[in-house]
């Protein structure tokens, strides 16, 4: 019987949702920004599929269709954005120079760390591209010689952490304004950080999704200059 | 039947950001392609709003769980990030909360220098 819940190609989309589920429950009994529900149910699958012996490719037959509809979900983020369009027209230069700030930063603190830790180059360009979405967080480690796996894990970990502590550092910083706190999840946290933003509301949602597109094609940018400084 | 349509549109737009990518030499995804199209075409009222928005907005809310997969696949990497783990955990959580603060305060900072310009 064991064998059966574990064996079926639903096993791995099942125990995703159960565990998001399990973190929804969480969050709305312990209203404490630590418990989020996507943090909790990474932590839960992952403690399932020890527990019931799954590797991980055999949770992924499930989890991949949960995976794929990653594309279609980042091409729908047009809509908000459409909606929030006028926003973007009103507040252009606030967009421009926060994200571009926020990438030189991100890039300067990543050479700076790199530099204390005495890291090779390839350690170095494989932390480079950790705030910007994955599919091109990847091409920027490959192109300038990183290590493709720890980049893509580095993102993930980086998304995860911003979704968790973006009240706390809004709350820290003062960031009240929705357009830019839009802006500071996407920028740091990509598409992980939009789901957060999203949550936050629509206007915070339409710019966070604004953040990854900009913060992507200027950390190409900002990535291959940086790269020649370790 | 109108939600599946809607999520047909969508699929058809993955698609053409997955031809561009192959196409154009640019180092960028095709779901960013995918997205500024589709930003295009209901921009320029080539699709209308109502025909995505319901499967849009759908898909938008349910984003958190389609990166649990990509959470759980770090037990796979944990072998090569073990080695550099202190400079690891010290680098992604400095520089997230350092890229996040900046990006706030900056563009929160521009925009109210804006509004007084405008008083």
């Amino acid at each position: 019987m064991n064998d059966f819940w574990t064996n079926t190609v639903f096993f791995g989309a099942l125990i995703s949702l159960l565990a998001y589920e399990v973190g929804l429950l969480a969050r709305k009994k312990l209203k404490l920004a630590l418990f989020n529900p996507l943090l909790i149910a990474v932590l839960c699958v992952m403690a399932a599929n020890r527990v019931l012996g799954v590797d991980y490719e055999h949770y992924n037959r499930g989890g991949q269709y949960l995976s794929y509809l990653m594309t279609p979900a980042t091409v729908a983020l047009a809509v908000p954005l459409y909606e929030q369009l006028h926003l973007l027209k009103k507040n252009w230069k606030a967009v421009l120079g926060g994200i571009s700030a926020g990438v030189l930063a991100g890039a300067g603190g990543i050479w700076a760390l790199s530099k204390l830790f005495g890291l090779q180059h390839e350690q170095y360009v494989t932390f480079l591209p950790k705030s910007i979405t994955t599919a091109i967080g990847m091409d920027v480690s490959a192109q300038l010689g990183g290590v493709v796996a720890i980049t893509t894990a580095t993102i993930i970990i980086t998304g995860i952490l911003g979704n968790v502590i973006a009240e706390g550092v809004f709350y820290v910083f003062k960031i009240h304004e929705p357009v830019a706190r839009g802006l500071a999840l996407g920028n740091s946290a990509h598409a992980i950080g939009t789901a957060k933003a999203m949550e936050l509301g629509p206007v915070e949602g339409a710019m966070s999704s604004l953040a990854i597109v900009v913060a992507g094609v200027m950390t190409v940018v900002a990535a291959s200059v940086f790269a020649h400084a370790l | 039947m109108k939600f599946l349509k809607q999520f047909m549109i969508l699929l058809l737009f993955c698609a053409i950001g997955e031809l561009l990518k192959e196409l154009l030499p640019l180092p960028v995804p095709a779901s960013v392609y995918g997205l500024l199209l589709l930003l295009l075409c209901l921009w320029k009222g080539i699709v209308k709003i109502e025909q995505v928005k319901q499967a849009a907005l759908f898909l938008i809310e349910i984003m958190p769980v389609m990166f649990i997969p990509a959470g759980v696949a770090l037990t796979q990497s944990w072998d090569s990030l073990q080695p550099i783990l202190l400079p690891a955990v010290v680098i992604i959580v400095v520089t997230t909360i350092l890229v996040m603060a900046v990006t706030g305060m900056v563009s929160q900072k521009m925009m109210t220098g804006e509004t007084k310009e405008h008083e």
